[in-house]
């Protein structure tokens, strides 16, 4: 195909392999790594995954500035009196919604990826079999950091400063990465149930859309229909968002961060088991 | 039964795919320290067997201990024995061939310099340095091979499965891996090869298993096996297509055996088994009034061997590929 007449394809020289391996097979095993260095391996995997494919990161830097910039002026005057003082409303939101598209990443790459003949060694190897998985998970954080860390430079740059100082910056993001953590299990499953990332990506679309959109990230919903208030109000990613406004605004609530992390919470109860019933029955 | 001196010991083994079976009742056994080739034909459930003798596809059926340990209650064990070469690279194409070895040490427990230093061993013992830090995407077919067996061996297995090591390699390519399983045997190690020629069967392995819709046909030594299938076969071209029908015939009796008509129409084989004898039925047909446009006398293929088990051809089917 195509691959053998790669230009870039390279070849040993014409030399016959005659590797020593009496030698090389007097090598013992050394002692098996705990479960945390397996994990911590994996994540590195994710890492060089993103040294050596960087535009997988496209995404995670455009999307957060994009939204930033476009929401903030399109709606800011109109809602706020001005964009500044819209900002200080619009960012905690715009920060939870970047993130949670960001976790659609983690089951398109794992529906990319588990296609592959690695994940055959990794299944025949002496780890713990959800390793691959919860790492490359774990290698995520950089993602969900990553977007975090660009929509606060953005707000800074506009004019938005958080009145709970750093403090309150890293809380935001620690619980952020919690959030997507807990969420993305909702993914991974999509990601081994679906058959191509185009599938998994247009679902994943369709779920989040309305949780996002139908939530109080844009406005405050006192002014919305009943129903829709009533919607929202046991919408996970508006708790979310609450939590975040309550943090950046210098007083985080206890109640409210509990109370965005039971949704994560929830869905990694079901759809964790669910992500390693169909790991173990792929293919 | 005395499990210990096999290294697989498989009895009415049984996997389906929803209504499709993939592997029904087979039953191996593998002898330690030697090589044994599963042959067969696609979809016959080569890399089904493959794949739950390698704990990652639960059987539906049947008992199997592999290194003298029960495949079900026992699967973590034996994966710290084995090493799986899999059909597609099992190797990570977005990273170096340096950056898989390493990944693959640390997660076997090779720490910091170990790691290196196996890793280094390693490429420089499969020929690997120089690309040591190109993306594997970038490597050719062969040694994409040698470094996904090379990862089979961080730490050496008891038993290493390399599933059609050689599909896709050109010649040169499949004599290094050639090469390196011969290694590989003489360190002692067991292999379970699967392989849709004969003659890499024939060349590698001390007993060959010949599979076909899941199940064993034959099994024995290669020389037991080409007593059966006849050790040559006779491949003869006519000048004339339309007499091929009377010259099958005709060397069908002479030889007592079935005469298979190739693709091409004027084009025939028969087993058999010397070159005096071929020459024999050379001059017979000359004699007989066929002219022959040119012949040859070869190792059977796989679908001659399938011929003389089944009487019928091999039929190359979707199942495994829609599984595998």
């Amino acid at each position: 195909m195509s691959e053998s007449l790669n230009q870039n394809t390279i070849d040993a020289p014409n030399s016959p392999i005659q590797p020593d391996l009496h030698r090389l097979m007097q090598q013992s095993a050394p002692p098996l790594p705990g479960t945390l260095s397996n994990l911590s391996t994996f994540a590195w995997r994710a890492l060089l995954k993103i040294k050596h494919v960087p535009e997988q990161l496209f995404d995670v830097l455009i999307t957060p500035i994009m939204f930033t910039v476009m929401f903030t002026f399109l709606f800011g005057g109109a809602l706020a009196g001005s964009p500044q003082e819209y900002l200080v409303f619009l960012l905690p939101g715009i920060l939870a919604q970047t993130v949670v598209f960001t976790t659609i990443y983690t089951g398109v790459t794992l529906n990319t990826d588990i296609s592959k003949g690695i994940y055959d060694r990794f299944k025949s190897m002496p780890i713990w079999r959800a390793s691959p998985l919860v790492g490359a998970m774990a290698g995520d954080v950089i993602r969900y950091t990553g977007s975090s860390v660009i929509v606060f430079a953005i707000g800074l740059l506009l004019g938005y400063r958080p009145e709970g100082g750093v403090f309150s910056v890293v809380l935001a993001i620690v619980l952020l990465n919690l959030f997507a953590f807990g969420s993305g299990w909702v993914f991974t499953t999509l990601g081994l149930l679906l058959r191509t990332p185009g599938a998994v990506m247009t679902l994943s679309w369709a779920v989040l859309m309305p949780v996002t959109f139908a939530s109080n990230i844009f406005v405050d919903p006192a002014t919305m229909p009943d129903w829709l208030q009533a919607a929202i109000g046991v919408n996970p990613v508006a708790h979310l968002v609450t939590a975040l406004r309550d943090i950046l605004a210098g007083q985080p609530s206890w109640s409210g961060i509990a109370l965005s992390l039971l949704a994560p919470a929830v869905l990694t109860a079901i759809f964790g088991p669910l992500t390693m019933v169909l790991y173990q029955r792929q293919r | 039964m005395l499990t210990d001196d096999w290294a697989i010991d498989v009895k009415g083994l049984r996997k389906h795919f929803g209504n499709t079976p993939a592997v029904q009742e087979l039953d191996l056994q593998v002898r330690r320290g030697s090589v044994f080739g599963l042959l067969g034909p696609n979809g016959a459930g080569k890399t089904t067997t493959v794949r739950m003798l390698a704990t990652l596809l639960q059987p539906d059926a049947g008992h199997a201990r592999v290194l003298g340990l029960d495949l079900l209650k026992d699967s973590q064990a034996i994966r710290q024995r084995i090493s799986l070469t899999g059909q597609f690279a099992s190797v990570d194409e977005d990273l170096s061939g340096r950056e898989n070895l390493r990944l693959l040490a640390r997660l076997l427990g090779f720490k910091g310099d170990a790691g290196r230093t196996r890793t280094d061993t390693l490429l420089a013992s499969f020929d690997l340095l120089d690309a040591a830090d190109k993306e594997v995407k970038h490597y050719s077919g062969g040694m994409r091979r040698r470094l996904d067996i090379a990862a089979s061996l961080i730490v050496p297995p008891e038993l290493l499965f390399l599933d059609e090591p050689t599909t896709g390699l050109d010649p040169r390519s499949r004599n290094q891996v050639w090469d390196i399983v011969r290694a590989l045997a003489e360190a002692g190690t067991t292999v379970l090869l699967t392989t849709q020629y004969l003659e890499e069967a024939d060349q590698l392995a001390e007993r060959i298993a010949v599979i076909d819709h899941g199940r064993v046909i034959a099994e024995g030594t290669s020389s037991e096996l080409k007593q059966t299938v006849g050790s040559g076969i006779l491949r003869v071209r006519l000048a004339d297509a339309s007499q091929r029908p009377a010259a099958g015939e005709w060397l069908s009796q002479q030889l007592q055996a079935s005469v298979s008509f190739d693709t091409e129409p004027a084009s025939l084989s028969v087993p058999c088994a010397d070159t005096a004898l071929a020459s024999q039925m050379l001059q017979g047909l000359t004699d007989q009034g066929f002219v022959l446009a040119s012949f040859g006398l070869g190792q059977p293929s796989l679908d001659e061997v399938f011929l003389a088990l089944t009487g019928q051809p091999s039929e190359a089917e979707t199942t495994e590929d829609l599984s595998a």
